[in-house]
């Protein structure tokens, strides 16, 4: 029974690298251009003498470096120093060298897995696994001790006759056929391969197993889990160093905490009417800040133009106007104590606003004022 | 097997007298301005004598380590390139005449000299035991003596092996080989550390001795990159120098030049992330006022610029390519030294004028007189060599 078959090539085994190299040189003497040649190893000058093309791959390598290398940067500003900026060891939001080592990483990384991805894919025919040298006497010639050469049929001069003669011609030990196997040929390479998605499904369980027993079970055991018991204090634990027994110190009288300005003259609100100084100028940046504190914070009781004619009118005892001779007559230092500390009803707003707020607050209570009581002059 | 016998059919080849004519040239203005600047200030020219001879001995050290690591990997690319690296290593001879103003002036230098202050300053006191002058002049001797001694051991067998085809000699090499390369790397960081970063004794790097390595090593292989590139054209070698030996070069180019870099930043980094007082105020000299641009210039000009120069492939087996990356790269190991030694002179401000000139064209022309006084009588081919026949056949 005669089995139909597409014939793929003709190929031919030499002894010698030597032998190898002088056959390439006759089939491209005779112009042939579908052909392979396979060694069991590297053989010096090959390319050359196949007039092959210089490797596209490097390109890829540099696409995907490049790629790594900008990922990496731009991920790095834009969550450390735009998304969410975190002071880390004192260093500037956009730390340059400490993201170096990690955009070289990537750099590295995507270089090497985008080469060897574009490899299998565009060079190997990723899904195709078959090739229809696979499996065959030839393929086991040239992967031990043979040099092998393949014509392919696929090539415009080939002709049975002629291939077969330039091979004995050119002193082949064997010479042989390899045709095409008709399951692979009419099999559609697919992705979605039940048994590659199988595989990609334990590798995923692996690998999420795997990482969840590292840092949830393993990091506890013994020795990795040493660093968390140390010799020393942690807050709220029994001192042995101190005489009373306490884990955390009181900071050294006097200290004063870094931009806070102690309030000094609790209770005393005229006295700080006499003494406090407000520190800033009507400038339009501080009374910008002034509008928007009083806005948010004084005007549901005080109005917008504190007029003391807010919608919480007739809920409580009225606010006063800020309008009035009072307060108009205040100093800013006497203002600034009725907002530190409180008045009858008010509270105090010593924990929404910043001392400097305060002032800014006060600035544009002044400015509201000399709306409504304009002087003369500025009537002109 | 019948035993085959390669002799080369080597006729020896005269470099032009013009190289040694242009090596006097340079060598005598060089000479003349060193001299005269050494006249008008002393102190600056003994800085400079410091760029100058770590320049010089970069080349002539590193090259000697080529030369012993060719025979201890048994490498056989580079023995075509043998003797280049043999007649380059012979400048180590002349850098101890190049060192001259700056060991006369060892006390304007190097503050550590002045026991007084060492005295009265804790950390000096502690590196006392090893920063002291009779000690730093019993090391350089007895480094001087190692690379001396090792020089003429290795150019002697090979020498040698011309006439003789002697081919225990070669294994004799590597034998030796293997004992220089401890020796060479204890006797290079004691080097980078007594000249270039006893400059600031204050300052601590351990980093330090590999930074003067990579960079020594760029540049004696670019050294040797331009004499190949520069006898092929004039086919003084006598046989075909292929892409793959233009290849091998450039690729160990790139290859360093990227190792200077990694090393560079590390150094940079742990100082910058640490933030420690006695580590960075280093740097900072190097980052206020007019040093902030050379600091600047050192990250492109000696990293970036090459890294494009030879990255691609066919860029490094184009010879002219190669010819310009190691001009270029030589210029930036004597600006990378200029970097390491002059903010230590003018603390405030680069400082570059006509004394600065000197020592570079004295450089060039010991480099150039040096070569072509050890060429003459030698062959420049190691025809004796038992591996000379696969690196002339030499494949990737």
């Amino acid at each position: 029974m005669m089995e139909r078959k597409d014939l793929y090539s003709i190929t031919a085994l030499f002894d010698t690298p030597d032998e190898i190299v002088n056959a390439v040189e006759s089939v491209q003497r005779e112009g042939y251009t579908k052909y392979d040649v396979n060694t069991p190893y590297p053989v010096h000058g090959l390319d050359i003498k196949m007039k092959l093309n210089p490797s596209k791959l490097g390109y890829f390598a540099l696409v995907f470096g490049l790629t790594g290398t900008i990922t990496a940067l731009f991920f790095m500003w834009w969550s450390m120093s735009k998304d969410y900026p975190l002071v880390i060891g004192g260093k500037p939001f956009f730390a340059l060298p400490a993201f170096i080592p990690v955009t070289f990483e990537l750099t590295v990384l995507l270089a090497s897995i985008g080469t060897v991805l574009t490899m299998l894919f565009f060079y190997f025919r990723l899904p195709n696994l078959s090739h229809p040298l696979h499996d065959t006497d030839y393929m086991r010639s040239v992967s031990n001790d043979k040099f092998g050469i393949s014509i392919e049929a696929g090539d415009s001069l080939f002709e049975k006759d002629r291939v077969n003669k330039l091979f004995e011609r050119l002193g082949a030990k064997t010479i042989g056929e390899i045709y095409f196997d008709e399951e692979e040929k009419s099999k559609k390479p697919k992705i979605f391969e039940p048994k590659f998605i199988i595989f990609l499904l334990l590798t995923a369980l692996i690998i999420s197993g795997a990482s969840y027993f590292t840092l949830n079970k393993m990091l506890y055991m013994a020795p990795f889990n040493w660093m968390v018991t140390q010799e020393k204090d942690t807050p709220q634990s029994h001192s042995k160093f101190f005489a009373d027994g306490f884990g955390m110190r009181n900071p050294v009288p006097g200290t004063v905490a870094r931009g806070a300005m102690p309030y000094i003259f609790k209770g005393q609100p005229d006295l700080a009417g006499e003494k406090l100084v407000n520190p800033f100028n009507p400038d339009e940046k501080t009374l910008a800040i002034g509008k928007k504190k009083f806005n948010i914070y004084c005007s549901p009781c005080h109005g917008n133009f504190a007029k003391g004619d807010a919608r919480l009118n007739g809920q409580f005892p009225n606010p006063p106007s800020l309008h009035s001779d009072k307060v108009r007559n205040w100093s800013d230092g006497r203002i600034f104590a009725v907002i530190t500390e409180g008045q009858n009803i008010m509270p105090s707003y010593a924990q929404q606003l910043t001392a400097d707020e305060r002032w800014a607050v006060i600035l544009y209570v002044r400015a509201l004022q000399r709306a409504v009581n304009a002087r003369e002059d500025d009537l002109k | 097997m019948s035993e085959t016998k390669f002799t080369l059919d080597y006729q020896r080849r005269e470099i032009p007298s013009k190289a040694r004519n242009a090596g006097l040239v340079f060598t005598a203005l060089g000479l003349l301005i060193v001299v005269i600047s050494y006249i008008v200030n002393p102190e600056r020219t003994a800085f400079n004598s410091i760029i100058g001879s770590s320049f010089l001995l970069s080349i002539g050290l590193l090259s000697l380590f080529l030369i012993a690591l060719e025979y201890l990997a048994g490498a056989v690319w580079s023995v075509v390139f043998r003797r280049i690296t043999e007649f380059l290593s012979t400048v180590i001879f002349v850098v101890p005449i190049l060192a001259i103003p700056f060991l006369l002036n060892i006390n304007s230098v190097f503050h550590w000299t002045h026991t007084d202050t060492v005295a009265k300053d804790a950390i000096l006191s502690h590196k006392s035991p090893y920063l002291n002058t009779t000690f730093f002049f019993a090391r350089l001797t007895f480094m001087f003596l190692i690379w001396w001694l090792f020089y003429f051991i290795f150019t002697r067998n090979s020498k040698k092996q011309d006439s003789t085809f002697d081919q225990a000699l070669t294994k004799r090499n590597a034998r030796f080989g293997a004992v220089f390369m401890p020796l060479f790397a204890v006797t290079i960081t004691i080097a980078a550390i007594d000249w270039l970063m006893s400059l600031e004794p204050h300052w601590f790097s351990t980093i330090f001795g590999v930074y003067y390595f990579s960079g020594s090593l760029l540049a004696a292989l670019a050294a040797t990159t331009f004499a190949a590139v520069r006898m092929a054209d004039l086919d003084l070698f006598g046989i075909k120098i292929k892409s793959d030996h233009y290849y091998s070069l450039g690729a160990l180019m790139f290859a360093f030049t990227n190792f200077w870099a990694y090393i560079a930043f590390s150094q940079f980094m742990l100082i910058w992330y640490a933030n420690l007082p006695e580590e960075t105020f280093w740097f900072m000299n190097r980052w206020e006022g007019s040093w902030k641009y050379i600091t600047l210039g050192l990250i492109v000009f000696r990293f970036i610029v090459p890294y494009i120069l030879i990255l691609s492939q066919p860029s490094k087996k184009d010879p002219k390519r190669l010819k310009l990356a190691a001009i270029w790269i030589l210029f930036t190991h004597y600006y990378d030294l200029y970097w390491l030694v002059m903010p230590n002179y003018s603390k405030s401000g680069i400082a570059f004028s006509w004394y600065e000139l000197g020592y570079p064209l004295l450089c060039i022309g010991i480099l150039l007189l040096v070569f072509t006084m050890r060429a003459k009588g030698n062959n420049l081919l190691p025809v004796g060599d038992p591996k000379l026949k696969r690196s002339i056949d030499f494949h990737l």
